[in-house]
């Protein structure tokens, strides 16, 4: 018996009306993902889309957290006077530590009088906590944090962990923003090498626990270990934040320069809360001169009442008995 | 009656994969993340095609590009061909034996993995790590799961209305 050739037609569907379709729908994808790349404008769309879609953000990071907390309340009670003992362990470090550095400000303080620097590195932070992490293999490498325009949160400001610096906010939503981490790809960072002082850039190369510093002279002297302080060039970070640890310095593809790896100091795949800087430390450009350069005044015997000595004298400890005399 | 429950079971479905999609795992189960989307897409073109014209799927992958924060139109443009693929093999899909399926299901995220690798290669990205392969192997291995669960919530729905 053979089977009628039309009976053949149902398995394979419509046939060209959908593939005309398929073909329609492909074409506006594409279109849609060349726009994206190329120019801003879906920009605001997508920023528009962005603050609709944070509700379910935050519903995705949901079971984490609950699992985190689960964790917390079913902790034993072995593991929890461990963990005790470790905690206490660690503040007592922290405490001598903060000792030695209250004593080293306070040391500093004293230099800094002494130089007749008028600003001191004043930073004000805020404390952010980390609210999506997600670093797929062609994703921006990006954090959320539950800062946004509402606390006061900018675009461009810098962010840094206890240990060192993060990244810097990119996209700032009313009740979150986004911060680019140093190792994304699109990322660099000016440094200097602390040891030397050298001046170069790092940049991220797409895995967390690496950044590059390509284009680093031959006879530069760098080696494993060096340190990676931020420089303060171009004004975006603050200078003197710890980046990175040199741990590799090899040659590049083209023979011509040195490239090194370094290690972030900043626990970029860790962290849980952040610090936000609020201003740049450093205005572009040179700092202004200093205004009452000279001795200090303490030491020019602030407690003699009478009107100050002639600008050409030299600084006394004791009040000058001619100096007086004369009207 | 019965239309509603199966109304609440595909969009209630469909908003549980965006979840699933966007939240946080362990880095170690991350390259292990099926494409949920895609799965239980497929499971209803197979089942209910009229539901799933092409251009809820093109619809629906814009919404995750927005989700998902990638380039908008990526998933759209994955979620057309693979939509066409399922609708125009769908009556042989239809009665393979589960085992087959299986395959078919693996052999259909492959494919959505080539399509997502050719899209950035474009775009001039670096190849992927090895482990993006994973992802197929995970979304194959989930379906059988995924197909029961999906078959025995209609079949409840289905007699509780009756």
């Amino acid at each position: 018996m053979a089977i009628p050739a039309n009976n053949t037609a149902p398995l394979f569907g419509e046939g060209a009306s959908s593939t005309l379709r398929l073909v329609v729908y492909l074409v506006i994808a594409i279109a849609l993902m060349i726009a994206d790349r190329r120019g801003d404008w879906l920009e605001h769309l997508r920023a528009a889309a962005s603050i609709v879609a944070e509700p379910i953000w935050r519903l995705a990071a949901a079971p984490s957290e609950l699992a985190r907390d689960a964790r917390v309340a079913l902790a034993d009670r072995h593991a929890l006077s461990e963990q005790n003992a470790e905690l206490s362990r660690q503040l007592l470090l922290a405490q001598t530590r903060l000792r030695r550095v209250e004593a080293v400000q306070e040391q500093n303080q004293r230099l800094q009088e002494l130089l007749s620097v008028q600003k001191t590195l004043g930073l004000s932070v805020q404390l952010a906590r980390v609210i999506d992490v997600d670093f797929g293999p062609y994703k921006r490498q990006t954090i959320m944090l539950d800062l946004g325009s509402d606390n006061g949160a900018k675009v461009g400001q810098p962010v840094i962990d206890a240990r060192g610096l993060v990244g810097q906010i990119v996209e700032v939503r009313p009740h979150s923003c986004t911060v680019l981490l140093i190792s994304d790809k699109s990322h660099a960072v000016p440094v200097r090498i602390e040891r030397t002082g050298m001046r170069t850039i790092a940049r991220g190369n797409g895995t967390l626990d690496t950044l590059e510093l390509p284009n680093i002279p031959t006879s530069a002297d760098v080696k494993p270990g060096d340190k990676l302080l931020t420089s303060g060039l171009g004004g975006r970070f603050p200078a003197d934040f710890p980046v990175g640890v040199i741990r590799s310095v090899g040659n590049d593809a083209t023979g011509m320069f040195a490239a090194a790896k370094a290690t972030p100091d900043a626990a970029l795949d860790r962290s849980a809360e952040v610090l936000v800087l609020h201003e740049l430390a450093n205005p572009v450009g040179p700092p202004a001169p200093a205004e009452n350069v000279g001795p200090p005044v303490s030491l020019k015997g602030s407690d003699e009442p009478a009107p100050p000595a002639q600008p050409t004298s030299p600084p006394a400890t004791q009040p000058d008995p001619t100096n007086q005399g004369e009207p | 009656m019965r239309i509603r429950g199966l109304n609440w079971l595909f969009w209630g479905g469909i908003a549980a994969t965006f979840v699933f999609q966007l939240a946080p795992l362990p880095a170690v189960l991350l390259a292990f993340k099926p494409y949920w989307l895609a799965l239980v897409l497929i499971y209803w073109m197979i089942e209910v095609p009229e539901r799933v014209p092409l251009g809820l799927c093109f619809v629906l992958g814009l919404v995750a590009d927005v989700l998902g924060g990638e380039v908008l139109g990526e998933q759209a443009l994955r979620l057309c061909i693979l939509c066409f693929i399922v609708l125009r093999f769908r009556s042989r899909l239809r009665f393979f034996p589960m085992w087959q399926q299986t395959l078919a299901v693996f052999a259909l995220l492959l494919n959505d993995r080539v399509v997502y690798l050719m899209v950035h290669a474009i775009a001039g990205d670096p190849p992927p790590p090895p482990d993006f392969w994973l992802a197929p192997v995970a979304g194959m291995l989930a379906w059988p799961w995924l197909f029961l669960l999906f078959d025995d919530l209609r079949a409840r729905l289905r007699a509780g209305d009756a």
